[in-house]
């Protein structure tokens, strides 16, 4: 039941879907091929890449040129603006504050994420086979609940009457929060969603960071150990060298999914009380589809890919020199 | 010598007494929100409204299973929620596999650009994309319907799928299909015959994600199916407690029901999900 170790992650492993090693390489192997018949077995895929992702992308940009409020909805007229969703938006004082919110979000979860995924995760490098296969069980449920099903829990252990979480602090003497409402107040709605998200979060980074630990040479445990290398010295120069590609890939794949993520924040209170809850996927959800300014949300959502496409070309770089380094 | 053993035995005895207890805690901590839903749903609700909370469900009952599922729509939701699940899964796999193929066990150009093109595809920001989404589909006049739903859930689990499978792909041993060539199989007959019956647990693994993916995905049918009996199973669920009031009980019937297969399926194949959750989403 514990992890399996063959397929490692990112960055520590041996590759054993590349090329074998003394295998021959690919391009001189009998199955070479010529012609069109990779690209004919790829197009489907790219076809319908293109068609549902890829005209959408087109059409999110076109929309955010246009003038689409309710009126311009139903009567089917497209109307172009320029440049205008675009001046407003960065003009807006609203975007910037969001912007910033989001920004903040996203840091904060992942400094949680990232701490406490790396500190479980070497806890379970430490653990017996029975602990370990117990505390993997824990992540493995959380990690698994579907995000509504999680929104949905939290709120109830959160729920101001009978929630199991204001009868908790209650009883440990802060009785003010007997009746506190979680959903009231900017910090606290962040609170329960930051709580929410870290909690399923977490198990990824330390399932796979402890699988990374697995594949680390005992030997150089030894070696250190050999030359009188106190166990933290021996973490410093053997196991954190092992897991820097590792944390690096993973806290960029964690700022990319936080900072786009919906679901947690927009069920758990739908960006409120009064909006203050919204981070950049959220504003543009509402300012689009709630206030029915198609166009606006539209060039919200322009800017809000834009910025996560910063991320990821900085992200698919990191991925593709380790994945070049390993060659 | 027997004395030395047994203070070794104490020293590791107490080094790993915080480890473990620091396990317990956070086990309990990990657990409780899942075990909390389900002691919820099991408890009848004079155990649930009550002003000290009751912590194990002393008198189970199915009651609030029973209002979840005699809720309105409940049945056809389930059905919209497998179907557009299981044919989106479907169709990815019969499109990933052709790519895979390509991927794994041909060299061509451009294979750099096209393996680069599904990494970038896999991250897609689909939650931000949804106003283009929703204006695409009204245009064609499909909204409260589940093929775009269905459509779009492919694309969304087809990048994953296709850099997995390749994996899976490139795992079999070239020479066994060889040798099924030089036995005078065709290329086609030597995939079938071969490869296929040796892939078949990575398809099986390699679906789980698309199966997760496309039954919990919220933003995109929030949007697209507003209709009641066109939606699907999370976006009942996040309305479920307008819709019941403060009916926690019930609620948490719900979101068990939602959550089971889900919780399910991980632990079974916790060891794949892990390895194969950092192959897809991280190399390629």
């Amino acid at each position: 039941m514990s992890v399996q170790t063959d397929e490692a992650p990112p960055g520590v492993r041996s590759t054993p879907r590349r090329e074998q090693p003394g295998g021959e390489p690919h391009g001189r192997g009998g199955v070479r091929s010529r012609g069109g018949l990779p690209y004919l077995l790829l197009l489907p895929a790219l076809a319908v890449t293109a068609l549902l992702l890829g005209w959408p992308l087109v059409m999110n940009g076109m929309l955010s040129f246009q003038k689409l409020n309710m009126t311009q909805l139903i009567q089917h007229v497209t109307e172009w603006t320029g440049t205008d969703n675009y001046s407003d938006t960065l003009g807006s004082e609203d975007f910037w504050r969001v912007t910033l919110r989001s920004v903040l979000f996203t840091v904060v979860n992942v400094v949680l994420i990232m701490l406490g995924g790396t500190l479980v995760g070497l806890l379970l490098a430490r653990l017996g086979t029975r602990m370990r296969l117990l505390l993997s069980v824990g992540l493995v449920l959380a990690w698994a609940m579907p995000p509504i099903a999680g929104t949905t829990v939290y709120q109830w252990l959160f729920a101001q009457r009978f929630g199991v979480v204001n009868w908790v602090l209650d009883a440990a003497g802060f009785h003010s929060m007997a009746d506190f409402n979680w959903t009231g107040g900017q910090l606290s709605t962040f609170f329960v969603i930051s709580l929410l998200i870290v909690w399923t979060s977490v198990p990824f980074v330390a399932i796979n960071l402890y699988a990374a630990t697995t594949i680390i040479p005992r030997e150089l445990y030894e070696a250190a150990a050999l030359d009188g290398a106190s166990a933290r010295q021996s973490f410093t120069t053997v196991t954190l060298p092992f897991l820097k590609p590792f944390l690096l890939v993973t806290t960029f794949l964690e700022v990319i999914w936080i900072f786009k993520a919906f679901a947690h924040i927009f069920a758990i209170n739908e960006g409120g009380p009064d909006r203050l809850t919204e981070t950049l996927p959220v504003y543009a959800f509402v300012e689009g589809v709630g206030n029915q300014h198609y166009g606006m949300g539209a060039a919200i959502s322009v800017l809000t890919i834009l910025i996560l496409l910063a991320l990821m070309s900085y992200y698919l770089r990191i991925a593709l020199k380790q994945e070049e380094d390993e060659q | 010598m027997k004395r030395l053993l047994n203070r070794r035995r104490r020293q590791r005895l107490r080094a790993g007494l915080w480890p473990n207890a620091t396990a317990l805690v956070l086990f309990a901590g990990f657990v409780f929100p899942v075990y909390w839903m389900f002691n919820t749903a099991l408890k009848p609700n004079s155990q649930i409204t009550t002003e000290e909370p009751v912590w194990f469900p002393s008198s189970p009952t199915l009651e609030h299973f029973a209002t979840a599922v005699r809720a309105e729509h409940f049945w056809s939701l389930v059905r919209n929620s497998v179907t557009v699940t299981l044919v989106a899964v479907g169709l990815a796999l019969l499109i990933a596999l052709f790519s895979a193929f390509a991927l794994a066990r041909m060299r061509f150009r451009g294979r750099k650009g096209v393996i680069l093109t599904f990494m970038i595809a896999q991250m897609a920001p689909w939650e931000v994309m949804v106003i283009a989404i929703y204006m695409t589909v009204r245009d064609a006049d499909m909204l409260n319907s589940l093929v775009p739903l269905t459509l779009f859930y492919t694309v969304m689990v087809l990048p994953l799928t296709i850099l997995m499978l390749r994996g899976y792909v490139a795992a079999v041993p070239k020479e066994l299909e060889e040798s099924a060539m030089v036995d005078g199989c065709g290329r086609t007959q030597a995939f079938r015959k071969v490869i296929f019956p040796l892939l078949a647990p990575g398809l099986m693994a390699t679906s789980l994600f698309g199966f997760i993916t496309a039954w919990n995905e919220f933003p995109m049918v929030l949007i697209l199916n507003k209709d009641p009996g066109a939606q699907t199973l999370p976006l009942w669920l996040s309305k479920f407690q307008t819709a019941f009031g403060d009916d926690w009980g019930a609620t948490m019937a719900a979101a068990s029901l939602f959550a089971l297969p889900i919780l399910l399926l991980f632990l079974y194949l916790q060891r794949k999900v892990v390895s194969g959750l950092t192959a897809g989403a991280v190399k390629g």
